[in-house]
């Protein structure tokens, strides 16, 4: 079976992980009820998309 | 060599795809509008504009073509009266897929799949949703209103009707 020659350094281990990075959601404003949202999507807020209604707003 | 359907395999067997699929359809014809993932939604689209089609030419080789697909005749029957006769003055596009965002429990992207020129029970169910929205809105124009003068509340219900039609027509 295969297997590191080697013990992984701290530094590299952590050079690797610094870039495990969350990006940032892409959030336009609704055009309705001016809430953020995502876009191409239906507003959770007020449930409308393109002005008109998709979902209940609970939901 | 045949032309590879297109959008995503729904991850399971050509069986279950077929029955997924042909179970998604029925829903739809039965309540106007479903719910499901954003892949399904993209799949069930050309399947079940396919159907409506041949619910608009309404012979019998077209019945037997969708009774082949679809297994509840009750749903036929539906298809070949009523959705099929709705659809006559359009030439194609008779569902719109509109995005829900994301689903709690499993991220999974959703989606709203209806029939374009809604039945009247759907557009029923979507019309006090939206006087909901409404709601808070005129009852804030009410308040103020009640101390001023009967010209005022007058035009604010104009204001109301009209906002209400402007909405009737958009729909």
């Amino acid at each position: 079976m295969a297997v590191p020659k080697r013990k992984m350094s701290r530094s590299n281990t952590r050079t690797r992980r610094s870039q495990w990075k969350a990006s940032r959601p892409v959030l336009v404003n609704c055009p309705r009820c001016r809430d953020p949202k995502l876009p191409h999507i239906a507003c959770p807020t007020c449930g409308t998309y393109n002005n008109r209604q998709v979902i209940s707003p609970a939901s | 060599m045949p032309t590879p359907t297109k959008g995503p395999r729904l991850g399971a067997g050509p069986a279950h795809e077929r029955l997924m699929l042909a179970n998604l359809a029925t829903s739809l014809f039965q309540h106007g509008r479903i719910k499901t993932t954003e892949a399904k939604a993209k799949r069930l689209r050309p399947y079940a504009e396919k159907l409506i089609t041949l619910g608009k030419r309404g012979d019998l080789h077209a019945r037997r073509q969708v009774l082949a697909k679809i297994a509840d005749k009750a749903v036929v029957h539906e298809l070949f009266t009523e959705i099929g006769p709705r659809f006559e003055n359009r030439t194609g596009g008779y569902t719109r897929i509109t995005k829900v965002g994301p689903r709690k429990g499993d991220n999974a992207p959703m989606a709203v799949i209806e029939l374009v020129e809604a039945l009247a029970a759907p557009a029923a169910r979507t019309a006090p949703a939206a006087a909901k929205t409404e709601a808070p809105e005129a009852e804030a124009d009410d308040q103020p209103a009640e101390g001023a003068t009967s010209e005022q509340t007058a035009q604010a219900d104009e204001t109301s009707q009209a906002e209400g039609e402007a909405q009737a027509e958009e729909k």
